[in-house]
This record gives C-alpha cells, structure tokens and sequence, in this order.
C-alpha cells in the first residue's frame, strides 16, 4: 500500500478487477452450497410452507358462492336486505341452481351456507330437485305451440343463427369461464355452438341459457349439442325473454332460423312466470328473509366470517357481533387449550429438572441407562401409551383399586382422574416428558461441574451454589424445552381425544372435528391460523422477556 | 523422603491415601506440613495426583484413609463451604451469568456482609489486580489474562488465609503466563496468604515457589526449596524431572570416603557423590547436569576421573553453546556452555575428554 498511489480497483493476477473474481468464487461456492441443500429446501416448501400457505388461504376464502349462483350475488349486490328480494332475484337463482343442480355442485354451497345458518344445506338440496319441474311447465307450454320446440337440431339451429350468421363468442367463452369456475377445472377445446349475434340480441336470457346448456352438454355430459334437446331452463328463458314486449317487435323484423316458430310462441299465450311462488312452494324457507341475508353476507369471494366464527362471533346485519352464550364455545376452548398446556409445561419442568440433572451428572455408563429409561416412551406407540394411562386412571382402574384397597378411597366414591382435564394433564405430562429432559439435559452438560464447585469454595451452602450459580445457567435450557413442550401441547390431538373427555378436550380436537367430521375446512383453518399466530406472539412474547438466544438446544 | 507431621503446621497431610475405585490408590501415603504463610508448589506429570490432594483439601473428595488438618484442626469432616479457603481452578470458573464485581461480590454476599462493605472489598480487591475498570463486564468480555486476574481476585477477597490454585496459568500464552507467575507471588507475599500451588510445568514451580513437592505415582518424591531440588535431586525421577539432565547407567565398585566409584556399562570409571546406593554391586543411575560438564583437562583436578566423548553436533543458541556428544554408547550426552569470549567452540567429530567435580555427579537409584 505505501510504494503505490494507484487509487484504482485492485486487480487479481489474470488482471480482472479482485472484487469481481472473488464474486465469482464466492458465487459457484454458493451454487454449489444451495445444491447440497435445494432436496431439503424443496421439501420444506412443498410439506410445510404450502400447506400453511394453504390453510392461510382458505381460512379466508369464499368463492364457492360467486362461483355457484354468480348471477344471483349479481343481482342481490343492489338489495336492502329489508324485505325478501323480489322476483328479478329468484329468477337468477333459478337459473343459478338448475346449472348448479345439473353439475351436482348446489349441495356443496348448501353445506358451505349451512355453517352460517343450519337449514341452508336442505334449503338446495331439496331445492335442486325442484328446479326441472319449475321449467317443466315452460317446456310443454312450447311444445304445444310447435312442435319444433322439442326438436334438438331446431334449438340447435335457431340458437346458432344459421350457417354463415355473425357469431357472439364472447357469449359462449363467458359460460365455459363459468362452468369452469362451477367445476373447479378448466375445459380446452371447441364446443362447436356460437350463439348467432342477432338472436342473442333479441333472447338475450335464451342464448346465455342455451350456451350454458351446450357448453355443459359437450365438456361434461361430452355429447354433441345439436343432438340434445335443450334444458326445460332454456325454455324457462325463452319465457323471459317473450315476457319483454320489445321482443316481439324485434322478433317481427328478424328472420333467421326459427323465427316463425319463435313469432307464433310470442303471440301464443304462455303460463305466467312467478318463480319467487315456485320457489316457496318448493320450500317455504326462501322467504325467509335470514336465509337472503347469509346468502348476501357470504357472497364475496374472500370472508371474515370463518375467522369471525373461530372467536365466537358472527357476522349480522346490524355488523359484527358476539354469538349468543349457549353458542360461544372457541373462546372457552382456546382458553382451556391455553391452561391446560401451560400445566402441561410446568409439570414437564417440576419432574423434568430432577432427572435432567440427574443424568448430567451420572457417570456416563449410568447415564446412557437412565437415558434409555428416558428416551423408552419414545419407542412405544403413542396411542398405547395414552390407553395405558386409561388402564391406570379410570374408576375401576389400577391407582383407584389401590387407593380403595389402601382405605384412604371409599368404592362408592371413587376418584374421576380420566376423561377430565386431569387425565389429559397426567397423560400429556408423561409423554411429552423427554422433550422437556433432552434439551435440559443437553445444556446441563455444558455446565462444567467447576462452577458448583468454585460457589461451594467461595462459601456458598450447596442450596445457594445451586440456586444462585447452576439453576441460572441451565435456564436456556428449561427455556427451550418449554417452547418444545408448550408448541407440542397446544396443538395435540390424540392423548385428549382419548382421555380428554369432554371438559379435557383441546382447540385441536375441535379442529380435527371441522377437517374429518363437519368437513368446514375453512373454520378448521382459521382455528389452525388462529393457533399458529397465538404460538408466534407467544413465541415473540418469550424472545423479549426472556430472549430467544437464550434457548439452547445444548452446546 | 516427604516430611512428616508437625504439630504446628498451619496444613497437614498424614498418611493421606486416596482410592477412586476401591482398586487401586491413587495418592499413597501422603505427608505434608507447610508452615503458615509458605508458597508450596505440586509439581508432577498428569496423573500423578495432584489435583486429588488439592480437593481433599478444598473438601471436594474424601480422603479414603488419614488425616488433613487446617490451623492444627482436623477438617476430614468439614463441608467445602465451611473450610474457608480460596480457590482459583484451571479454566477459572468465573460465573458466566454474573459480572466480574458480581462473581467477587458472591463469596461476601454468602457471608451476609454488608453492601457498602461489599462494594469496598470488591473495589479493593479488583485493584490489587488491576482491573478496576472491569466490574462491570461479563468474563466472556475479558481475556484469557483478565479472567485468571478476575479469578485470582475472587479467591482473595474474602480474606482467606489459604489459598489452592489448580493449574491456573494453564491456558494462557507464555509471555503472561510469566508476568502472572510473577504477580501472583508477589500478591502471595505481600498477603501473607498460605498459597497450594499445583501445576505440571517445573519451570513455573521452580521460579514461584517457596518449596516444591514433586508428585509421581501418587507419592511425593521429593520436597524441597527450588535450588536444593534442581541441585540435590534425591532420586532419579526427580533429577529427570527437573532441568536437562545426562544420565549414564553403571554398577557401583565401591563406596568410600563419602564418594562412590562407578564403572559404568560400557567399562569406564567414574567418582560420584553416592545419593541413595548403599553398597558395592548396587545398580545405579549417574546424574549430571549439562552445564557441569567440563571438558577442558586443566580445570579438572589432576585425579579425576575422565570419559571419552565424541562431538556429534554443536548448536549455537546465543546465550550458550549446546553440544551433543556420544559418551559410553549414549548418543544424547548433552554440555551446554557459556557464550564466552574465551569459549572453546567444538565441532562435530572432535575426540574430546569430559569430566566433572565428584559432589556435580550424583549416584541414584537405578529405575
Ligand atoms: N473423579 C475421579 N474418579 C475416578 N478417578 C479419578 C477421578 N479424578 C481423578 N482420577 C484419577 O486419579 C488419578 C490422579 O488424577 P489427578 O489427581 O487429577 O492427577 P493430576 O492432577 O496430577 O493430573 C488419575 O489416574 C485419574 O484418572
Ligand atoms: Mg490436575
């Protein structure tokens, strides 16, 4: 540096600046690092991060309405909510659920409406069936004005305009995008239907029916359209559109094909349209104005409301607020989960500490035995484990047997330690145990024996070596194996399905009911998320007050 | 060879044995007695026991048989923390958790003694070893020097008037490993402490202690002050231990006239002072210190009994001359000799004749 005024970049031999080759060195030794471990990392993306990702994600998601009766959460965007919706919005739904009836995918919005409002998931099932019979009567009505009505290559042809006619795609590309949404799938290919530009001016309702009619009859039912008669939804539309004055107008100047036919129905007397009537009479339960409200609630593609329900709450029309007493119980369950894991951890630590100690200070052949001990639930299935504690702790099980025998129990009254909080907490403690000792018993290690022995010298009595020179030392360790068992506890399953009973249960088992059971994945998820942020504010909480570089795992 | 009890010795070992495993004895007899206010240093291989007698001292072991007695009372019984007495260990043991005035402050606090004295002791004491400004760091912030200076500190600040110290410069560097052996003697002196010295490097026994007692197998070899063990050694192991030293085997001839005559393997003759051979026949080990080799005829007296030597190598090492000679089949005879103006430099296949003052020569048991 001191025979050089040279003030530029510094070269390396081959006379490229130094810092762009050590760039490049330290560059492949990295590739090379993040190839030894791209195996792990991509398992860690696709075992952990995406599932969590996953149940982020549907903890808040909703689409299955806007997907399902599109035009009827359309249509109820303008409503009050006042008073039941008018008939403009039963017609949406009718042409809403007879799709949705058709691809089989209106019990599963039931089911997804029934978690805000029971009722809801018979409300469409029952519902569903109906829908063919609504628009039966519209089907006939035609067919006794022609008989080309119930003729498929006649809809097929009138439909399209005939050869050569302006097409509207947008029409049809619009109901495979729906029906792609219904199914959840997406369709490539050709449905070999354009509705014609004109007639989807004039039967607006029509051509979008009968696009959907084609789109379906050719991805799902895979048959060839023009071969199909029509949907009794597609002459429901027909109706509709013949209802509008201006129709016949129109109708009079157009000359396609079909056009006679289509003039002679619109001169034709057809059965009035009163789908809000035909709606009740299928289920008195449409006009009830609650249902309406859910449906509206619930209608946007991302909802609070599981997250709303996961903490007792609910959405109404008067805004957010708590659920009745009787139906609070998340609150209570995530308070007792809360308790019972913090008991939990502190019996870990209390029966722990001993043995922990015990095995740092062991020779070391007496400490791989008494390790073995340790480590020995580990190698036992865990569900033999909890049952074992069922055997040892129910009334006619073996510590009430002895108790009795001893005298110190009357048989009339014996003790109920299982199926309660106090079963879970035993069971629990013990096998969640060696998480609590290993960790302990790897920072104890570390504790050089000097120490205690250094405190003694100086005149401390064994209680103060202790207390004031070694239990501060192997506070990292406590520490971790209190997040280890806390973690652990707070979101396990078995040992309180087993042995919890009903006043032992935690917040996983309510979670385990939603994902297997009532299958309301969506609550289940946002429990799961509720749980996972209250383990991260714990988690943040322990790093300030005590620090998490004070957590070991040993060395 | 160790001394034996004395009524008023300020610390006793008597017939101290020692056993780990019920099988074999791991400190043999033991006999101590160290006057108060004496620097007495262990000195011995690994393993030699050391560090058990210092715990039996400390209270940490149990003597398996004997008697170790402070101030002229038997403390078999008294628990550690009741024997008061100072103690530095090898890595320090300074409290990772506690600041340098914490870990001083600790001895006080158990011993119930006020704040605004705590405070006072803890500053003084930290003074005496020049760290001062330190009380308020963790030892994870001090170096390797600071922390023995630390450690030192707390061992003497509660006043006690023994003082065990296991190897405490072990793990610094040379250069501060001296300036420490210099402070802690000093500090010693100027105390008046009674100090346990272990340690397993002779040069630092030799330069702080007041006596040292050499450890081997258990037993003390031999106790002495520094110049008498490097001068007088009482047996071979101890000659070998201590300094450089030649050795040559031989049968003794005779004994008389408080000198022995030895013919060693290869049929040379030689005087020397019999040490522990009594009699005509018995085997023997010869001892002689590099630096009281001669090889020039005229400073030997005309009588003396000489060897033939063969320079092999001559090393040039400042100070002095290092020569490595082949005497009576051993090819690792070593003379060291001054740096002086009128010094002879040997050379390498030069036929030389060496010999010695009967009493620089000691006859010794053969191992
Ligand atoms: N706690 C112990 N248990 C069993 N053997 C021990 C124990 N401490 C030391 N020893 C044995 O006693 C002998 C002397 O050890 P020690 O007193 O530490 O020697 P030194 O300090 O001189 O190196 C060694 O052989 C060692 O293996
Ligand atoms: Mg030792």
């Amino acid at each position: 540096m001191s025979d050089t005024t040279d003030t530029g970049p510094v070269l390396a031999a081959d006379g490229t600046p130094l810092k762009r080759s050590l760039r490049r060195a330290l560059r492949a030794q990295k590739m090379r690092a993040l190839a030894l471990i791209a195996p792990l990392l991509i398992f860690v993306l696709v075992a952990f991060i995406a599932p969590i990702a996953d149940m982020l994600f549907r903890s808040v998601e909703n689409q299955i309405v806007g997907n399902t009766i599109p035009m009827t959460v359309e249509e109820l965007r303008d409503w009050d909510g006042a008073d039941v919706p008018d008939e403009q919005v039963f017609r949406a739904m009718f042409f809403d659920l007879f799709l949705a009836a058709e691809a089989k995918e209106h019990t599963k919005l039931g089911s997804r409406l029934n978690y805000e409002q029971s009722g809801m998931s018979s409300l469409f099932r029952t519902t569903g069936r109906r829908v063919d019979n609504m628009g039966k009567v519209f089907q006939n009505a035609f067919k006794e004005i022609s008989p080309q009505f119930d003729d498929a290559q006649f809809w097929f042809d009138m439909m399209s305009g005939g050869a050569g006619a302006e097409g509207n795609a947008r029409l049809i590309s619009n109901q495979i995008g729906r029906l792609e949404r219904l199914e959840a799938t997406t369709f490539s290919g050709d449905v070999g239907f354009v509705p014609g530009a004109a007639i989807s001016d004039i039967l607006p309702n029509t051509a979008r029916a009968y696009a959907a009619f084609a789109a379906f009859t050719h991805f799902v039912n895979e048959d060839v359209v023009s071969e199909k008669k029509p949907w009794e939804a597609v002459h429901a539309a027909l109706a509709v559109d013949l209802e509008e004055p201006a129709t016949a107008a129109a109708l009079a100047a157009y000359d396609g094909p079909g056009a006679d036919a289509l003039r002679q129905a619109a001169a034709a007397e057809l059965p009035p349209i009163d789908m809000k009537a035909a709606f009740v009479d299928a289920n008195k339960d449409w006009s009830r104005i609650e249902y309406w409200q859910v449906i509206k609630t619930y209608s946007p593609p991302y909802t609070t409301g599981y997250f709303l329900n996961a903490v007792d709450m609910e959405k109404t029309t008067q805004g957010v607020a708590l659920r009745s007493d009787d139906e609070r119980i998340y609150g209570l369950l995530f308070k007792r989960t809360m308790f019972m894991s913090l008991m939990i951890t502190f019996s870990c630590i209390v029966l722990g500490y001993p043995v922990a100690w015990i095995l740092a200070n062991l020779p070391a052949r007496k400490a791989n035995l008494l390790m073995i001990l340790v480590l020995l639930p580990f190698w036992t299935s865990l569900l033999v484990r909890t049952s074992a504690w069922k055997v040892m702790l129910q009334q006619q099980g073996v510590i009430n047997d002895v108790l009795v025998w001893l005298g110190l129990v009357a048989d009339e009254s014996r003790l109920v330690m299982i199926n309660n909080q106090f079963g879970t907490i035993v069971a629990m403690t013990h096998i969640l145990l060696p998480f609590m000792i290993l960790p302990m018993y790897s920072v104890m290690q570390t504790i050089p024996p000097a120490y205690l022995r250094a405190a003694k010298s100086l005149g401390a009595t064994n209680w103060t070596a202790f207390w004031r020179v070694y239990f501060p030392q192997s506070v990292p360790g406590i520490g971790a194996g209190s997040i280890l068992v806390f973690i652990l506890a707070i979101g396990y399953y078995i040992t309180p399905e087993i042995v919890g009973g009903t006043t032992g249960t935690f917040i996983s088992n309510r979670i385990a009911y939603h994902i297997s059971t009532s299958l309301n994945w969506g609550l289940a998820a946002a429990l799961g998320s509720i749980l996972l942020a209250v383990v991260l504010i714990l988690y943040w909480a322990y790093d300030k007050i005590v620090g998490i570089d004070n957590v070991k795992l040993g060395g | 060879m160790a001394d034996t009890g004395n009524n008023d010795a300020f610390v006793a070992f008597e017939r101290v044995q020692k056993s780990y495993d019920g099988e074999t004895l791991v400190v043999k007899d033991l006999n101590l007695s160290m006057p108060k206010g004496e620097f007495l240093t262990m000195l011995g291989p690994s393993g030699s026991g050391k560090t058990t007698c210092l715990m039996m001292l400390a209270g940490f072991e149990t003597a398996t048989h004997g008697e170790i007695k402070l101030d002229g009372v038997s403390i078999n019984h008294i628990p550690p923390h009741k024997r008061g007495i100072g103690m530095v260990f090898q890595n320090y043991a300074l409290f990772p958790h506690m600041t340098i005035a914490e870990n001083l402050s600790f001895p006080l606090e158990v011993r119930k003694i006020g704040k605004s004295d705590r405070e006072a002791k803890v500053r003084r004491a930290l003074e005496m070893v020049e760290m001062g400004e330190m009380g308020g760091r963790r030892p994870a912030q001090l170096s390797g020097g600071q922390q023995q200076r630390a450690a030192l500190a707390r061992a003497l600040v509660f006043e006690p008037e023994l003082v065990l110290m296991d190897e405490p410069l072990g793990a610094l560097d040379k250069q501060l490993r001296e300036k420490m052996q210099f402070e802690i003697t000093h500090l010693a002196h100027e105390l008046g402490i009674t100090t346990v010295y272990v340690t397993h490097d002779q040069t630092e026994a030799l330069t702080m202690s007041d006596r040292v007692a050499v450890f081997n197998d258990g037993r003390i070899q031999q106790i002495a002050p520094p110049d008498e063990l490097y001068e007088s050694p009482q047996n071979s192991f101890v000659a070998q231990f201590i300094g450089e030293n030649n050795t040559l085997e031989g049968t003794v001839r005779e004994i008389k006239d408080g000198l022995a005559l030895v013919q060693l393997d290869d049929g040379g003759l030689i005087d020397a002072k019999p040490v522990n051979v009594e009699k005509a026949g018995d085997r023997t080990l010869i001892s002689i210190r590099p630096e009281r080799v001669e090889f020039n005829r005229e400073r030997l007296s005309p009588d003396a009994h000489t060897l033939k030597a063969e320079v092999l190598e001559f090393i040039y090492m400042g100070d002095i001359f290092r020569t490595r000679l082949r005497v009576a089949g051993s090819d690792d005879f070593i003379i060291k000799t001054r740096n002086a103006p009128d010094q002879r430099r040997l050379k390498p296949g030069e036929q030389i004749e060496i010999g010695w003052l009967p009493e620089d020569c000691r006859a010794l048991d053969a191992t």
